[in-house]
């Protein structure tokens, strides 16, 4: 093993991951971070949301809870009650016994899980990612043994939806492909197809037959609604065909640290929910066993009582509605100070980010000049913003934009 | 087309109306149809078996959990008094890739040693881990992407998960003998003659201490033995410790095995986990450490240990760490938590002794001085599978059908039915 360890390298490092680094070792203070997507207070500070606090606290004081090992599949409550969420309460698909809902580890988690089941039991190994994407995708898919392609999404020009080059892609794809499909919020882009495009893109994954797994990071940060914002999840559910759904209550609840999310796969019938279950806990037990029980338990207390969860919808709004004149302030901000460039895509863009469009030389020059951090796409976390430090972003914005091309 | 979909919309009961040509070829079908149905995990199907159960004598010694001397689960108090400091503190923002640095840096200090050098010299790569299991699946897939053409040498018996977790990382497995069925003992000719017939520089795993699911060790001598010849084979040795404290109540004591390799200069990696000896089984903390050359080395392979999670969970769950650091770092909290291991390490060697001195009492044919030689969780009975079976059947007693018994779920009110229940199927053999 020595000269194994010896041959070693380090890792390349992780792009977002280096940025947050040289923000915090960069002494300035006035320096800001837009890097993670995790929502901040006005204050700057982690928020963390008065109801999960009460759930916590009611935790705390429940003695009868102890620590034992969940089952496989986790929480049983959570695993119902997330499903609700997705599928919404009516939901045939649920009443028929077709949905099978395992509490995995966030979003990564489930997607992870999901796909280890399709490598070893689907008849295509091939998923198709949105170009750009979340970073991890990739690795996710590669280390769980699929091989993955891109189908066109973001169009640089109109800062919007290449809709005709997605199509085109999805139209090419193998049939039994498997299509990752960002529910809402497109990260790293805050662009969403509409309702109408939604109906296109089931179409053409069902007549192609496709098979779409859903990522649902940001369910309820999008719009401020919880249904709202699992349209696209439920048209696709609702036309009877299969499908898997990542969930992620790491922003929505800001339970980041904790891990929480569920992997659902809707089937054809209840014979085959059985057998997929029971092979999806095979993969679960050779990889950890059993879930962490801490933020399952926050989120089914939340989800169970009808009073938390209504709180919890409208603190959820509360966060959505900063973000949403954030990206206001931001915009008016540029347009004050007339800034070079059409900025409405600040406006047009949807959930916790914002692809401003800056490009690489001007993203550093950002970090090197003005102490302000961002991924290297020009991706900013609007959920890092606030009406303090938003002036002094537009000036870093527009002396950088007026300063290189 | 248009019947199938007619078939179609019977069969699903579907509120939308269809679109001709709209589902392509395979309609009617699932994706998965031919997806056979996995064979039920053998350990959770006793639990669920005894929970089935209505008899009001039933007796549960299947799966290795502990619990106290009136059969229920424990939260330790050290556990409850770090969950009221953390409560309502946390940020719960997310820890680094490789997890909470304070709670690895003491969690290695249980294993290496308080004062270890090694760490001194940061010559560790460590990350957290999802308890014992994550921690064997991290290294098995650094395994898998360092050491392509490696194999795994798993004894026999092990824990069956361990099998789970190799083939998932794909990474081939060999046994080396370990058992001795005959004095319920190890079978410590056959373990070195296997290792000295593997090939130069193979993995090979090993319990740390109390073997699951014999819960036979190697003794002290042995373990030198053994370290010696991995020596001379440049093997490398990954250790599994999910019961360090649970064994001998003495967290040092049980680490011993890790601190004979460590004298003798080996590179190795640890599996640890807080499960058992800290009660969290369902918050899965646990940790993966490798011994390198040297700093740079360690900063290198934890990087790559980094690398593997991300794609995994990104970063591991917090809790649990956090219940892990407060106890660890307020010496009281500590000091009050090993006290607690000793009295869960205590009581199941009292059972140990009660199981083995009721069985003698009864006049039992048989030998039963391996239930007290054999240490931890686990006593390996020796009980064919037919009598495991009539156990269940007759006297509503679960355990897994390989005759291991949970002696963490022998209490002084069942211990006596156990016994008799035991001596009735086995006396006559």
């Amino acid at each position: 093993m020595n000269s194994i360890l010896s041959s070693v390298l380090p890792a390349p490092e992780d792009p977002i991951l280096s940025v947050y680094y040289a923000c915090r070792d960069d002494p300035s203070p006035v320096k800001l971070n837009l890097t993670a997507g995790t929502y901040q207070s006005e204050e700057g500070k982690p928020h963390v949301l008065e109801v999960v606090r009460r759930a916590e606290q009611q935790l705390a004081n429940d003695l009868s809870w102890n620590k034992e090992y969940l089952p496989l599949n986790g929480l049983a409550d959570f695993n119902k009650l997330s499903a609700k969420l997705i599928l919404g309460d009516d939901s045939l698909a649920v009443k028929e016994n077709r949905v099978v809902t395992f509490q995995c580890l966030s979003g990564t988690g489930s997607l992870r899980v999901g796909a280890e089941f399709l490598a070893q039991h689907h008849q295509q190994r091939v998923i198709f990612v949105p170009n750009p994407t979340w970073g991890n995708h990739p690795n996710i898919f590669n280390m769980a043994g699929l091989s993955v392609e891109h189908y066109r999404y973001y169009d640089p020009e109109t800062r919007g939806l290449d809709f005709k080059g997605l199509l085109e892609d999805l139209g090419a794809a193998p049939s039994g492909a498997i299509v990752v499909l960002q529910a809402c919020a497109h990260n790293p882009t805050g662009v969403d197809p509409t309702f109408e495009q939604w109906e296109k893109i089931r179409k053409i994954v069902r007549s192609k037959s496709l098979l779409p797994f859903f990522d649902n990071a940001y369910q309820g940060f999008a719009s401020g609604d919880i249904d709202s914002d699992a349209q696209a999840v439920r048209m696709f559910v609702a036309d009877g065909d299969e499908c898997l759904i990542a969930l992620s209550y790491g922003k929505n609840m800001g339970l980041y640290g904790e891990r929480v999310g569920s992997l659902t796969i809707v089937c054809k019938s209840e014979d085959v929910a059985k057998k997929v279950e029971s092979q999806v806990l095979l993969v679960v037990r050779a990889m950890y066993l059993t879930p962490p029980i801490h933020g399952a338990a926050i989120v089914t207390t939340i989800l169970k009582n009808s009073d938390m969860y209504k709180d919890w919808t409208i603190e959820l709004k509360g966060m959505v509605d900063r973000i949403l004149s954030m990206r206001q302030e931001l915009y008016e901000a540029l347009q004050a100070r007339g800034t070079p460039g059409d900025w409405s895509h600040i406006i047009k863009q949807i959930g916790m980010f914002s692809f401003t469009g800056l490009n690489e030389k001007q993203v550093r020059l950002m970090a090197k000049e003005h102490h302000i951090y961002m991924t290297y796409d020009g991706r900013i976390s609007i959920g890092g913003l606030s009406s303090k430090t938003v002036p002094r972003l537009a000036d870093a914005i527009h002396a950088v934009v007026t300063r290189i091309a | 087309m248009a019947m199938a979909m007619a078939i179609r919309n019977a069969a699903s009961r579907r509120t939308m109306s269809p679109i001709s040509g709209e589902f392509g070829l395979r309609s009617m079908s699932s994706w998965w149809k031919s997806v056979e149905p996995a064979p039920k995990d053998p350990i959770l199907g006793v639990t669920e078996a005894f929970l089935a159960d209505p008899s009001p004598e039933k007796v549960n010694v299947g799966v290795g959990a502990y619990r106290d001397d009136n059969g229920k689960p424990v939260v330790l108090e050290c556990v409850r008094e770090a969950e009221r400091r953390i409560a309502g503190t946390s940020f719960m923002e997310y820890l680094p890739m490789g997890g909470s640095a304070k709670m690895v840096e003491e969690t290695l200090k249980l294993a290496y040693g308080d004062d270890s050098e090694f760490i001194k010299d940061k010559k560790i790569a460590a990350v957290q881990a999802l308890s014992g299991t994550g921690a064997c699946r991290l290294f098995a897939d650094f395994q898998k992407r360092f050491c392509p053409g490696s194999q795994i040498y798993i004894p026999v018996p092990t824990w069956s998960n361990h099998h789970n977790i190799w083939r998932d990382a794909q990474v081939p497995q060999k046994t080396y003998h370990y058992y001795h069925p005959e004095t319920k003992g190890l079978n410590f000719s056959g373990l070195m003659d296997d290792v000295k017939n593997a090939p130069e520089g193979s993995f090979f795993l090993l319990h740390a201490c109390a073997h699951n699911p014999t819960g036979v060790d190697p003794t002290e001598e042995q373990w030198r033995e053994i370290s010696q010849l991995f020596k001379a084979k440049n093997h490398f040795p990954f250790f599994d410790m999910a019961y360090q404290g649970f064994a001998s109540g003495d967290p040092a004591r049980d680490a011993k095995s890790i601190r004979i390799f460590l004298e003798d200069g080996h590179h190795i990696g640890i599996s640890q986990s807080y499960a058992k000896n800290m009660g969290l089984y369902g918050q899965r903390v646990g940790c993966l450490s490798v011994l390198c050359e040297d700093e740079k080395q360690a900063v290198a392979v934890k990087s790559q240990l980094q690398q593997l999670a991300r794609p995994m969970y990104s970063n591991p769950p917090l809790h649990g760490a956090q219940i892990v650091s407060t106890i660890l770092g307020d010496p009281q909290l500590k000091s009050l938590w090993l006290k607690e291991v000793k009295i869960m390490a205590d009581r199941i060697i009292g059972m140990r002794t009660t199981l083995r001195e009721s069985l003698e009492k009864l006049g039992s044919p048989l030998s039963w001085e391996h239930v007290t030689k054999q240490i931890g969780m686990f006593c390996y009975s020796g009980l064919t599978p037919e009598q495991v079976d009539r156990l269940t059947s007759q006297y509503h007693i679960y355990m897994t059908r390989n005759g291991r018994i949970s002696m963490a779920g022998v209490t002084t009110g069942n211990v006596g039915y156990l016994a008799n229940a035991i001596h009735e199927v086995s006396k006559s053999s």
